[in-house]
């Protein structure tokens, strides 16, 4: 159907508001990341399977749906009950045919699958706005994440959605709109911070056709996975966002780069591109306005360094994804050498809703200078491992400890690392610190594009230097050499600290090499490679000079400078014996185990395996 | 080449536009569809796009996501971005590699296995994660790897 004016839209919003309610009862099963590496997509069809066979009032088969990522992938897989909310975790397939039987038909709430407090463990929660994790969160970007089912775009219409593009190709010129998102404050998701408004304003200005309108889902930071879940989970918030964005530059064509590791990402991206086809929000005359503007998915290659902004254009035209110096910006000449808008999923994903709401009511959250909500994935070693999105300006304590619920048991807190390759470790007394881009790049780390991986004290910090350093060595495109050469030296002298071979002498040499890569290199890949390194010895020195000077490693992770021992709380279990890859571990059941220090390589698999803790670290 | 072989490369090129800027998406379903670049096809893509062969290997060399050797029937990846790495992926690594007597990135001599390490695959609240082909097992303990692997 062709929605071609604000009425058929409202029209089309009052029926699948209807349809969406006509099925009282909703069975809705997270499909995210986490819940999928859960098994979930088993749950839905079980639930298919069973609603198919057992016939139960109010409840048909479509009402079983599936949703992107929910948020809470720790208690994962999550099935959620509405209108009521009751929030399961860990649901497995055995339970499904129970929360028929009861939840369904007899609207009794299964306790053993509920939330439960941590702190009182009688606590159970049904209803999930009631959990810390959901209660201190604000959605924004994440609205219909977990909300809706990411293939049908009657539900994506039903909670609102493209009206506010009806809005903006009805009734508003493409000044108004910049003027709208420059004054809301708005600026990018993917890193760097720059003002969105600002950036659509400069491309809008130049005089040359045509411009390109480009979507980075490219997401390389490692431990970051916001972007997948909105493109998963809500795509057509993105498309919408970049319509509008399109409208507001004058561009007719538009991509989206989605990495290939997010087979599904790509699909459903794809899939939201025929439905707004179909539905004329792409395409030729949009909502009658004279408007036209169409978008293509291009999947990534792989390469951490095509997240960056003109080594992406370069993978686009199809070459390789080398960066190029920025004396023009690509604002100016970007893709194929014309005008090109590129921001983030997140970014594109808030436009819609700071046009449907105003500027004010967005420039209104947050901080001052870094307005709006920001959503992090929060993972490493913390409770409640998940996607969550929070207000501009709250603390790392906040996100870490009210909604993280902080480390697991018998832990404790080392660091945060946040910004990816390109961040930095903060430890304890910055966790106070406001969540913002400024805040956070005045103390050597940034915000980067909202990933944040707790650090406990089983986490060596000179081996999470030497692993970022590896990661961009590994990736480096080494089209300059401060990046290819320099990199690879300062992760040589990472790795020789962690061997217990380097002196004092090595860390001035690193922090030298440091600011000739930072100052030399030509794209920020290289810039600011040095930060997990250069952040990691201004907050935890202490830990490099136990490495050089003591020859030990505190937390227990650098092979050469530890030994495992096995104590007497040795059950003689064999758990140990059978993952030994060298063999060094030898013994009889019910009998002392032994460790052959010549044989041992220091993996620590048999740690991981020991339930008794029966493995010492020496 | 094979006869079917051939026809599934012409496949290829019959759904996707002949200029160079297609290069990547074609290398892309090449790879799916061989599950590697075999040397043939490289050329063949080179003739009809229009491109340097030079410049088809240099991007086939450059993304993680081309491999120029025959991969195995069953993909073994181990997730290696930072929840995955502090959470013990190594130790994933280590049982793996002594299992199957492989390395990161080698595939067994009868084409069953191939391991590989990939930089997050965005399930990073499940970490340590283990994809065997298509199938993502999330909070992996490093003596349960070597048997999810071989179940396929
Ligand atoms: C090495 C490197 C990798 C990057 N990776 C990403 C990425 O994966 N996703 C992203 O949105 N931006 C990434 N960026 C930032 C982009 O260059 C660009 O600033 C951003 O996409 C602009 O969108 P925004 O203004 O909406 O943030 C990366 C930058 C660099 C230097
Ligand atoms: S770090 Fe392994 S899935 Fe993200």
């Amino acid at each position: 159907m062709v929605i071609d004016s604000i009425d058929k839209l409202k029209k089309m919003q009052d029926d699948a508001c209807q349809k969406l309610d006509r099925q009282k009862k909703k069975v809705l099963i997270c499909l995210g990341p986490g819940c999928l590496a859960g098994g979930s997509d088993q749950l839905l069809s079980e639930f298919r399977k069973v609603l198919k066979q057992k016939k139960v009032k109010g409840v048909t088969v479509e009402a079983v749906k599936q949703v992107g990522c929910h948020g809470f992938c720790a208690r994962g897989p999550l099935v959620i009950i509405e209108p009521e909310r009751i929030f399961y975790t860990k649901v497995k397939k055995a339970h499904v045919k129970d929360i028929v039987a009861k939840t369904l038909v007899n609207g009794e709430i299964i306790e053993k699958l509920l939330y439960t407090d941590p702190d009182d463990h009688a606590k159970k929660m049904a209803d999930y706005q009631e959990i810390p994790f959901y209660k201190n969160q604000q959605r924004i970007s994440l609205r219909n994440c977990g909300q809706i089912d990411p293939d049908r775009i009657d539900d994506y219409i039903a909670m609102g959605g493209y009206s506010a593009l009806g809005k903006v190709l009805t009734r508003m010129k493409p000044a108004k709109v910049l003027d709208e998102v420059s004054k809301s404050g708005l600026r990018g998701r993917g890193g760097g911070g720059f003002s969105t408004g600002r950036k659509w304003a400069t491309c809008a200005k130049i005089d040359d056709e045509p411009r390109y309108v480009i979507c980075n889902g490219d997401e390389g930071d490692p431990g970051a996975f916001m972007d997948r879940c909105i493109m998963e989970g809500d795509p057509h918030s993105v498309l919408e966002g970049m319509i509008i964005c399109a409208f507001a530059v004058g561009s007719n064509y538009g991509y989206i780069y989605v990495r290939e590791e997010y087979p599904l990402a790509v699909i459903n991206m794809q899939k939201a591109i025929e439905a707004a086809r179909e539905h004329n929000f792409l395409g030729k005359n949009i909502f009658n306005s004279g408007f036209d503007f169409d978008v293509l998915v291009i999947r990534g290659g792989g390469a951490f360094v095509c997240g960056e902004s003109s080594a992406l254009m370069k993978s686009v035209a199809g070459e390789v994804g080398e960066p190029r110096a920025k004396y023009i910006r690509s604002v100016v000449k970007g893709v194929f050498d014309k005008p090109t808008v590129l921001n983030n999923v997140e970014t594109f994903a808030t436009v819609p809703v700071i046009l449907d709401k105003g500027s004010k009511w967005f420039s209104s959250i947050g901080t001052k200078k870094s307005t709006g909500t920001k959503a992090f994935s929060l993972a490493g070693k913390v409770k409640n491992t998940g996607l969550v999105e929070v207000p501009m300006g709250v603390t790392l304590r906040d996100i870490i400890f009210d909604i993280g619920g902080g480390v697991p048991e018998g832990r404790t807190f080392k660091a945060v690392q946040t910004g990816g390759p390109s961040g930095g470790c903060l430890p304890e007394d910055k966790l106070d610190l406001p969540v913002d881009f400024d805040s956070l790049t005045e103390v050597g780390s940034m915000m980067g594009s909202g990933g944040m991986i707790v650090m406990d004290d089983r986490t060596c910090m000179v081996e999470v230097a030497r692993y970022f350093l590896h990661f961009l060595v590994e990736e480096s495109c080494g089209k300059c050499s401060p990046c290819r050469e320099g990199l690879y030296q300062l992760l040589n002298l990472c790795t020789k600290i962690t061997e217990g071979k380097a002196t004092e002498a090595d860390l001035d040499l690193m922090e030298q090499l440091s600011k000739t890569i930072q100052i030399g290199s030509l794209c920020g890949l290289g810039q600011s490679g040095p930060n997990p390194f250069i952040s990691t010895l201004t907050y935890f020195r202490e830990e490099y000079l136990a490495h050089i000077n003591d020859k030990k490693c505190p937390a227990g992770i650098c092979r050469s400078l530890i030994k495992f021992v096995i104590n007497d709380e040795c059950t003689g279990c064999m758990a140990c014996i059978k993952v030994c890859p060298t063999e060094a571990i030898t013994g009889e059941k019910k009998k002392l185990h032994v460790l052959n220090q010549d044989l041992c390589t220091q993996c620590g698999s048999c740690e991981a395996v020991c339930n008794f803790e029966a493995i010492d670290i020496i | 080449m094979t006869t079917a072989e051939k026809t599934k490369l012409k496949k290829i090129f019959d759904r996707n536009p002949k200029n160079p800027q297609a290069l990547i998406t074609v290398l892309q379903d090449i790879q799916k569809e061989f599950r590697y670049l075999p040397c043939d096809a490289m050329s063949e893509a080179a003739k009809q796009l229009g491109v340097p062969l030079s410049k088809v290997f240099s991007a086939s060399t450059f993304y993680n996501a081309f491999s120029l050797k025959p991969r195995g029937e069953t993909i073994i990846r181990i997730c290696q971005g930072t929840a995955c790495h502090i959470n013990g992926a190594d130790l994933m690594v280590e049982q793996l590699e002594t299992e199957l007597n492989l390395k990161v990135g080698e595939t067994s001599t009868d084409l069953k296995f191939t391991i590989e390490v990939v930089n997050c695959v965005g399930a990073c609240a499940m970490a340590p994660v283990l994809i065997v082909n298509e199938t993502y097992h999330g909070n992996v303990r490093c003596d349960r790897a070597v048997g999810l692997a071989k179940k396929g």
